[in-house]
Order: C-alpha cells, then structure tokens, then sequence
C-alpha cells in the first residue's frame, strides 16, 4: 500500500525529529531548568513516537515507549524529582528509542532483554515499576486492551454477518442535557439505528412543558423505538457508546414480529424529526466578541511565545519539506544560469561595448541578480549543524562510560548553516576526534583533581561563520598532546628521523600522518582502524582543512575549516599547456615567480626548490597529467606552493596565472567518466570546459614517477603568507 | 455535498494517516497542528466533525474542546476525541470540556469512519 509505506516514511522522518527534541529537553533539564514547557515536550516527544509506532504495529517499539512515557509522567507531574540520576538513565533510555526507531526503519527490532533491563532501570529510577507491566513482552499496554473499540468490532462482524436470526428489539433512547451539550443529534443516532434493520419510531413528549417553562438548554424528548434486525444487542448498544452517560437507555429483544408497511414508518420518522426540531435548544445570546477576544488573547500569548522560541531554537518553525532531488535541479539550473551571464559578459565585453552603456550596465545589474539567486538556492540546502552537534553528545556520553572519565559537552553555535552533505560527511570525523580528545585528552578524574582541575572533563564543540567558510571547533581541557611521547612514537614508526629538528606545531601535526598512534594499546574507543589521517583526508575531501593547537596541561584543540557548499568552489585558473585548469583555493598556499638558482635537480626527473628555509618537490602538472612529454623550463613558469595532508608541500609548476574567481563544480564522474588526478570539471565565462585540479591525486602519480625523493618528509614550515 | 472533517493533531504522520483515511472516505479535510492553530483554522471554516488529539504544544485538545464549545457557531459541532491515552479521568475531562466521543489510537481506519459517520448530521 503506497500511501501507507509514504506515511511510514513521514513517521520515522518525525521520529528523527522527536529523538532531537528528546535529547536537547532531557539535557536541558540536566542543565537544570525549570521551564515547564521542556518537560512537556520531551514528553510528547516520546508520546509521539509510541502513538505513531502504535499506528504501524512496531510493538517494540511501543513498548518500550510506554515504559519511558510512564517514567516521564512521574516527572512531568512531579512525583519524583528530575535528579542527575535520573536523567542519565533517561538519556540512555533515549539513545535506546533512538536505536529501536532506527532498527524499526531497517524493518529489524532490538534484544528483549535489553529492552527489558533498560526498562526495568527506568522503573527502579523513577519508582514506577508498579506501572511497568508494559515493559514485559507477554503483557499488553493499555491501549491495546482498551474497552472502546472491542464492541465496535463485535458490531462490525454482526453488521456484515449472514446469520439469518432476525431478532426484534424494543429500545428506549432518552436524552438528557449533557447530551446536547457535547453536541449530539438524535436524528443521527436514530438514522444509524435504521441501518441495522427495519425500524418504528415514536416520539414520546410527555415530559415537554409549557413553553414558558421551558428551558431552551434542556432535554424533554425521549423515543421508542421498535428495531427488527439481524444484528445483536451489542451492535445497538455500539451506537449509543459516546453517549452512555449522556442518556437513558435501555434495548430489550421482544417477539419476533413481521415486516411493517414503509408508509407508516416514513410517517413516524418525519414526525420523530419534527418533534425533534422542535425540542432542540434555541441559540442563546450570541457572545461572539468575548470568544474572538479570548481566542485573540491566546494568539497573543501563543506569538509571544514563538518570539521567545525565535530567540533560540524554534522547533516548530515554518518550514516547507522538498524532495532533495527538485533542490539538486534547481542549483545545477542556476549554476547554468551563472556560467551563462558569465559567458554572455564576456561576449559583451569582447564587442568592446561601453562599460557605461545601458547594455552593461543592465548585464552588471544580471550578474548580481544571478549572485543572489545562487546564494539564496545555496541557502536551501544549508542546515543547521545542531542535529549533528546533538549526536555528538551521545558519543561524549558512551565514550566517558567507556572510559570512566566524567565529561559534559557544551555546544555553541548550533544554528550555524552549512550544505547537507558538508553536514552529512562530517558525523565520522567529529565522532572520531571526539571520541580521540576523551579517550587520549581528558584525564583519569583522580588525575585532574591531582592536576587542580575540576573532575568533570569539559568538550567544546562550536560553529561559527567566518569569511565565506564555516569554522568548527573542538577543543578539551585535557592535558594536551604529550609531545614526548608523540615524538617518540613518530620515530620508533619510522616517521621521521631520530635526529628531527621539529617545532612544537610539527610535532602536533605529527598526529595527522598515516599510521599514527600514541596509544600503547588499541582501545576500545577511538582505536577502530582510523586514525587522525583519515579525519585529515575526510576533510580536504570536503575541500577543508584542519589545524591543531595544543597547551600541555591546559587542553586541545582541532579546528577545521570548510567551504560552505559544494556547488561552488573558489579556484586559482592556470594555463597549463594550452589548457586551463583550476586549482582549488584552500590547497594553495602561496604564489611564487622561481629563480633558477632555487631549483636543484635530484637525479632523474626529480627537481626540488628552495622556498625560503626549505627543500620543496618540484612537480610539473604539464607533464604528471600528460599535456606535454618535455618538462617544462621554471623560468617561464609559476609556481604555486600546495599544502597536503601531514603538513608536507609541493611546488605546482604551471604556466601563467590567469585569475582567481568562484567555479560552479559539475561532475566529471557524473558526466563522463573518472579522470585520474582530475576532481570535477567547471564551464568558464568563455564557454570552454576547464577540469578542476585534485591535488592529493595529482602529487600521489608524481611521486609515483619520481624516485622517491618526494616521500613524505616533514620539511620544517616556512612562514605562512597568506 | 462533501461533508469537511477538521483533524488537529501534532504529529506530522498522524495527520497524513488521518487525511488518507478522510480522503478515500470522501470526506473533505482541514487539519491543524495544535490547539492554538485549531481555533484558527475553524474560524475560516465550518466542519461538520471535529477529530482532536488531546497532548499537543501551545493548546492541548482540553483547551481546544473548550475553545471551540464556547463559540456559538460551534456549539453543535461533534468532536470525536483522537489520542493514545485512555485513562476515564482523562476522558470524563474531555468529556466535561464538551467533546462528544472518544476513540484510542492506533486507530482502525474503518471504525474510525463508522465513528464519525454517527455523528455528523
């Protein structure tokens, strides 16, 4: 059923959502507020999930959402405090529904008994095993046994039976005024009892007073009816079930008695509608100016509140859901758009038009428009990083227990925006440095008070937006990289060598070669194959880059910084050959005309260059890519100095330099085929295709070719130009 | 004439559930996301049923129940209560509130339309 499997989707889509609303409540009441508001949405939160998985038959689920909704109440309505105790164990029994919901979506479910022991430890916190009957498998919740459905099932079966016993019931339906109050109406009631067979009707006004007595509020009518029918008392009674304490009723079977004449029975159920209208209350004094000021009141303070919510995050925001796909058309619609007001500036420009003519001028009023339409469809794909963030406090909590270190985590920036994917790709590389800065940062709780520290650890993990990139931040107040032991690992690994002159920073960076672990033991934790290289790779892959600062004694801290989207992408444009190429911006970092008297040959193909203090390898992109046999002279060359992962640098030697500006990305894989040492492919304001440079792949072929000279050598840093 | 159903409820899958089940029934239908969002969507409206859940942010289904008995307009208005709790305390509250009948979700789609064809007029 297509509907159905859609509306599954929607449910575990608002699953994700609750589960975010869930943890960021819980973990402000751990932060200790005492807003009433966040007790009640963590609860609805979970209630959400239970009634939602209730509606797909994820019994699991449902179960073990009632016990925690059950916990939840006890706290909501006060009969146990909200103690740090007792929220741990909630935050555990969140990542629990987090995981059941995401075993559920994979159509999987979780270990009972895990189930059952979380439940039983929320029982025992919060004091409600009394109620937890719910927890255990065999016992079903009290919705599932609910008395108000059953009946109407027995109702539905007898409707639609075949049993030939015709039974005639005498039924007496009298009304009182709760029942016109709640809005019910004898004439349906009595149109459905004719649906279950033949039916007499007589009004009985006995009770109606004069109308100077009458109150218009009241109830005065009562009806007997004479139903001859195959359906049971039950399916009778069923119709009368929301108005039981509304009405005096009773059904009694009478004889058996034949088919009545149409004509009467018509007749009769004319007069029992007339009788009826005119017995129903005359509307009072309309009051409409007080409803509309109340309801208006309310709005107010409804608004009022959304503005405080405004203020931080607002869960509830106006938000429309588009398939990604129709996002992904439109960016590539108005890159088109860009690289075509690009090429028609060009054009314009080539026919030497007067840059203060009306044509210019309108096409420089194009080109901003089109800026702005590319930053705003950008905007579309950007989200917050609080979700992500959010996840990161479960990886701070599993990984302190691990430990058995104490460590909260403290976030700033939780709104900062930045494109899905960028989002998407950066939950490993945060997990595992989060992971790393707890297991290799924060100390042992005994050695931070022996350190003067207080015992609890502190993560920070912050975004924020500066220049045209995003700047994430993870610092602890660990006890810093222990240099000693870095370095002396690097070496026993064959890193470098023993007699390495290396600044603080290189020994810092040392973590970020391939193979790199000061663990004397692979732990549990961070320990699982990846190391500080591969965080490094994830994220150039991402076109960004990552730099560490250390204090000994005082803590740590990696902060990366990434492009905002991967639509675009700011290049250096270089002639190569004849061809254009482009070179990623943040791998460049500086520029440089050589002297020949700076370049050495080392044998072979091999030419280094000295760049200030250092040994550079010299790498013709010309020739590694295959546009000339020859390798090119310096002379009339460029060079711009790259930054690769470990800290190591290559000299690109290209031909001129043409420009730097912002690239729209387009596909080569997606388009053609892979290109080896080629990333994407961009159109250019001219027309011409020009491929975008993959450093990483390039310097790995050269130093394939080359004889080995270009190893990876940590070569002490010259001074950054920026 | 289509008889309009108003479903208010905050759970974005709940309401898809509700409008699937309203639609091939042949009903037409208006949904809210809470209580607040309630009023508003019916004072542009006239339902011949109302379907509330009762946990809902910035208006439960007892304050919108209330909200909605108070306007003279709504008066006779069926409101069939929709929600996962089915304690009597909470029920005779709804039921003092002035909602008109009680169905527990998970709901069956078929009862559901049964409920609600008792009480529209």
């Amino acid at each position: 059923m297509d509907t159905m499997a859609a509306i599954k989707q929607t449910f575990f889509q608002e699953c994700e959502e609750q589960l975010v609303e869930l943890e960021s409540g819980l973990l402000a009441l751990d932060a200790g507020t005492s807003e009433p508001d966040t007790i009640n949405a963590v609860f609805r939160a979970v209630h959400s999930i239970k009634g939602g998985a209730g509606a797909f038959g994820l019994e699991q689920l449902v179960r073990f959402a009632h016990t925690f909704e059950t916990s939840l109440d006890f706290v909501r309505s006060g009969k146990v405090a909200a103690t740090r105790n007792i929220l741990k164990t909630m935050l555990t029994a969140a990542d629990m529904l987090a995981d059941l919901v995401r075993l559920a979506r994979e159509g999987a479910v979780g270990d009972d008994a895990e189930i059952t022991r979380m439940a039983q430890q929320l029982e025992t916190a919060c004091g409600t095993s009394d109620h937890g009957a719910a927890a255990q498998p065999a016992a079903a919740t009290p919705e599932e046994d609910d008395l108000d459905f059953t009946p109407i099932q027995v109702s539905l079966e007898d409707l639609f039976s075949s049993d030939p016993a015709r039974q005639t019931y005498r039924v007496r339906f009298e009304p009182k005024p709760g029942f016109y109050a709640r809005a019910n109406e004898p004439l349906v009631l009595l149109r459905e009892l004719t649906r279950l067979g033949e039916m007499r009707t007589t009004c009985d006004m006995s009770r109606l007073p004069t109308l100077a007595e009458l109150d218009p509020e009241g109830a005065y009518l009562a009806w007997d009816v004479t139903l001859e029918t195959d359906a049971s008392e039950s399916a009778i009674r069923d119709i009368f079930e929301f108005v039981e304490f509304d009405c005096e009723i009773s059904i009694q079977a009478a004889e058996q008695t034949g088919p009545f004449d149409d004509d009467a029975y018509a007749r009769l159920l004319s007069l029992a509608a007339s009788d009826m209208r005119a017995a129903l209350p005359d509307p009072v004094e309309p009051s409409l100016d007080k409803i509309a000021a109340e309801v208006q009141a309310r709005n107010d303070e409804a608004s009022a509140r959304k503005v405080d919510a405004a203020k931080g995050f607002n869960p509830a925001g106006a938000t429309i859901r588009v398939d990604l796909d129709r996002v992904e058309r439109l960016i590539d619609l108005v890159g088109e758009l860009v690289i075509n007001q690009a090429m028609l500036s060009q054009r314009v420009a080539e026919a030497r038009i007067a840059r203060s003519s009306a044509l210019a001028m309108g096409l420089d009023d194009l080109e901003q428009l089109s800026r702005e339409i590319q930053d705003s469809v950008m905007a579309i794909r950007a989200q917050p990083v609080k979700p992500i963030f959010q996840r990161m406090s479960r990886v701070v909590r599993e990984a302190a227990d691990m430990t058995g270190k104490t460590v909260t985590l403290h976030c700033d920036g939780e709104s900062t925006e930045v494109d899905k994917t960028v989002i998407e790709r950066l939950t490993d590389p945060l997990t595992h440095m989060i992971r790393n800065a707890i297991d290799h940062g924060i100390e042992k709780p005994e050695a931070r008070i022996a350190a003067g520290k207080p015992e609890t650890g502190h993560i920070r993990l912050a975004a924020m937006h500066r220049s045209g990139r995003v700047v994430i931040e993870i610092s602890d107040d660990g006890g810093g990289i222990n240099r000693e032991r870095v370095k002396a690992a690097a070496i026993s690994k064959g890193l470098i060598e023993p007699d390495a002159q290396l600044s603080d920073e290189d020994i810092d960076n040392l973590i970020f070669l391939p193979g790199f672990s000061t663990a004397s033991t692979v732990t549990d934790m961070s320990g699982r194959g990846v190391g500080m290289d591969v965080v490094k790779r994830s994220i150039q892959a991402l076109g960004g880059r990552i730099t560490i600062s250390s204090t000994p004694g005082k803590g740590s801290a990696f902060v990366m910084s990434l492009p905002l989207t991967l639509a675009v992408l700011d290049g250096m444009i270089v002639s190569v050959a004849e061809e254009t190429l482009i070179v990623p911006l943040t791998a460049i970092v500086e520029t440089l005309k050589p002297s020949m008297t700076d370049i050495f040959h080392m044998g072979g193909d091999s030419r280094v260059i000295r760049i200030r203090d250092s040994f550079v390898p010299l790498i013709d992109i010309g020739h590694v890519l295959g546009y000339r046999s020859e390798m090119a002279d310096p002379s009339h060359c460029v060079i711009v100095l790259i930054d690769l992962e470990g800290h190591a640098r290559r000299a690109l030697l290209v031909d001129g330099i043409q420009g730097q500006r912002q690239v729209v990305i387009k596909s080569l894989e997606a388009n053609y085929r892979r290109v080896d040492g080629i990333a994407a492919a961009t159109i250019l304001g001219d027309g011409r295709v020009a491929l975008i440079l993959d450093v990483d792949a390039v310097v790995e072929n050269a130093d394939a070719k080359s004889t080995g000279v270009a190893a990876d050598v940590i070569l002490p840093e010259p001074e950054m130009v920026e | 004439m289509k008889k309009t159903i108003l479903t208010v409820d905050d759970s974005r899958t709940m309401r898809e559930m509700l409008k699937a089940t309203l639609l091939g029934a042949g009903y037409e239908v208006l949904q809210a996301e809470d209580g607040v969002h309630g009023l508003e969507v019916l004072s542009g409206a006239n339902p011949d049923v109302i379907l509330t859940d009762i946990n809902m942010p910035r208006m439960d289904g007892f304050g919108f129940i209330e909200g909605v008995r108070k306007d003279q307009r709504y008066r006779s208005v069926p409101i069939l209560v929709l929600t996962t709790e089915g304690e009597p305390e909470k029920k005779d509250r709804a039921r003092r509130a002035g909602a008109t009948g009680w169905i527990v979700k998970p709901f069956d789609p078929e009862k559901l339309i049964n409920a609600i064809r008792r009480l529209a007029a």
